[in-house]
């Protein structure tokens, strides 16, 4: 392990020196607003993922709190007087905490039920969630609310939330790291394996559940505030979209359910290729189409998702060069095809 | 001897199914108990209920002396009794040495619980003295999914011990498991009965059963039949009676 460990840490520091350079390379402002789509649905991947791929339960709402996030800055900047600018930044880590004080009460309800009922109960709140926000006055109903926008100069606009989104997002993955090596995440795949067996094993499974819930939900709506501020505008559907959650779902099962960098890859994937398609072909479903090709292909090929399964391709080739050296160093090394069969029996 | 774990005239129905009535059941401290009965006799169902994982219609389940009754199994767990259960469970996508690390509980902040890292030095250190302790100590970093049917009862007794529970109910631990293993697990269970441990066994294993408990009961449809030493219980009328049919039960056809 401790050999691998500077590959990864060099790999980190890549990935960050891409995240860091990318707009400037990159100025072009269609290109920035892909790459900030990107970085928004990479939050959320992978902050779904720290509750769904670790506990193995599938919730399909957390548009919910994408959406809470979204409205509660504009709210709050527009009823507190926010000047438009880099201030209204300030609201995000808000907007991130309304939404997990919001994931409380309903994560509270949702977890009462498991797998398929958990799944259909966190797409209902979805739907009450939208229903609601176009009823009710303070949301502005149907035609939605305007936050502040902001003087910036055409071709700068989008690094302001480019660079911003991209602080959430390594938080959000050091974040996602640091849960998956703990005793807490320990415990959350625990309840993934066997809920029955930890909680006769001491995990307080009600507490880590919820926990969990409330942390994913935080990253969520702190870009879905991001997210409203960035467009300019909020509607009902687009806060609380159905399509935001197949997404966030389908990117984690794609790179990898339950892996740190899975979701990551996963939405780097989908994420541009699908405002890639919006862009070039101005049909904005389209991309749904490939969505499910893709799925279908990972479910088929790589059912465990990307990440394990390179992994295993990787750890398989690593062991079939122990193998041989194991046989050189017998005397053994002249009949290859023997290694290569005693490899492949693993 | 006083009775570390008990059940005193516990009722159960699920819907109008009577699967306890006034059940009692008395483990000693540093005693082996065994619970038998014919299929269906609601044994399990006992163990349920002592475990929290199942709330009784009526009675009461004492640990050392203090109600445990409709407690949750993790706070039953957290007192210090541990169970297995009739259909082997463990977490099979973790290894073997994780598997045993989850019940490494300590009763810590949640904060700390995130911030942590699972597995302590002296965490790991003890988890694979209990792998050692059931053989399984060279199988520690796979699957636990890899493990065949007899290691993995051995890898859910040995999960157990790591959190070292003052009694252990074991659920039918030698059904489906092969001979050898079987004398295996008897020496591991005296070995720890020695060191001071208190076991409550449900088996249909009667060889496994006479020869290691000190005291055997019997359940026959919800009810307590009998309770004594494997002598007595084997040469009672209304067990062979229970077990092998006949008697009043047959006159009323």
């Amino acid at each position: 392990m401790k050999a691998r460990l500077p590959a990864r840490v060099l790999l980190v520091a890549v990935g960050i020196a891409i995240l860091g350079l990318f707009p400037l390379v990159f100025s072009n402002p269609t290109d920035t607003s892909i790459a900030e789509f990107t970085l928004i649905y990479m939050v959320a991947a992978s902050a779904w993922n720290m509750f769904s791929g670790y506990s193995g339960y599938i919730a399909l709402g957390h548009a919910v709190y994408f959406g809470v996030g979204a409205y509660a800055l504009t709210l709050l900047a527009n009823h507190l007087g926010f000047a438009a600018g880099w201030g209204v930044f300030a609201l995000v880590p808000v907007a991130g905490i309304v939404a997990g004080l919001v994931a409380i009460p309903t994560g509270l309800i949702a977890l009462r039920a498991r797998r398929h009922t958990f799944v259909v109960i966190t797409i209902a709140f979805m739907f009450i969630f939208q229903l609601a926000a176009s009823n009710f006055g303070f949301t502005g109903g149907t035609s939605g609310l305007q936050p502040p926008t902001p003087l910036w100069s055409a071709v700068a606009y989008n690094d302001h939330f480019y660079y911003v989104t991209a602080i959430v997002l390594v938080l959000t993955v050091a974040l996602s790291w640091l849960v998956r090596r703990s005793r807490f995440g320990l415990q959350l795949f625990s309840i993934r394996d066997d809920e029955e067996r930890a909680r006769g094993l001491g995990v307080r499974v009600a507490r880590v559940k919820l926990s969990a819930y409330v942390i994913s939900a935080i990253p969520v709506g702190m870009v879905g505030g991001i997210y409203a501020y960035f467009l300019g505008q909020i509607f009902p559907q687009f806060a609380f979209d159905p399509l935001f959650d197949l997404s966030v779902a389908l990117m984690a099962f794609i790179g990898g359910l339950g892996t740190v960098f899975g979701p990551l890859l996963g939405a780097l994937v989908l994420e541009s290729l699908q405002q890639y398609f919006t862009v070039q072909s101005g049909a904005s479903q389209v991309y749904l189409i490939i969505y499910g090709g893709l799925f279908l292909a990972v479910i088929l090929l790589l059912p465990r998702g990307v990440i394990p399964s390179v992994e295993d391709l990787v750890n398989r080739w690593r062991t079939r060069g122990a193998v041989q050296d194991r046989a050189r160093e017998e005397g053994d090394g002249g009949r290859p095809a023997d290694v290569v069969k005693a490899a492949g029996a693993r | 001897m006083s009775a570390l774990i008990e059940a005193e005239g516990v009722s159960k129905s699920f819907g109008g199914l009577q699967a306890l009535t006034e059940c009692s059941l008395s483990v000693p401290k540093g005693s082996i108990a065994g619970l038998i009965g014919p299929n269906g006799s609601g044994k399990t169902t006992l163990f349920n209920i002592m475990t929290g994982y199942e709330r009784c219609s009526d009675g009461e389940v004492r640990f050392d002396g203090e109600s445990i009754t409709g407690a949750t199994p993790e706070k039953v767990f957290g007192l210090g009794i541990g169970r297995t259960f009739q259909i082997t469970r463990l977490f099979f996508r973790l290894t073997v040495l994780e598997n045993i690390l989850v019940a490494t509980q300590r009763h810590e902040g949640w904060l700390r619980s995130v911030a942590r890292r699972a597995g302590s030095a002296a965490e790991r250190r003890r988890a694979l003295e209990m792998l050692d302790f059931v053989g399984l100590a060279g199988l520690a970093s796979s699957p636990a999914g890899n493990l065949s049917y007899g290691q993995r009862k051995l890898l859910e007794l040995a999960s157990l011990l790591v959190a070292d529970p003052a009694v252990l109910l074991l659920d039918e631990p030698t059904a489906g498991v092969n001979p050898t293993l079987i004398s295996q697990l008897s020496g591991r269970i005296r070995d720890l009965n020695r060191a001071g441990k208190t076991f409550l066994v449900v088996e249909h294993n009667m060889e496994f059963v006479m020869g290691l408990c000190h005291e055997v009961t019997v359940l026959h449809q919800g009810r307590t039949l009998v309770s004594g030493t494997p002598d007595q219980v084997r040469s009672n009328p209304a067990v062979l009676d229970a077990y092998l049919g006949g008697g009043d039960d047959d006159d009323d056809f």
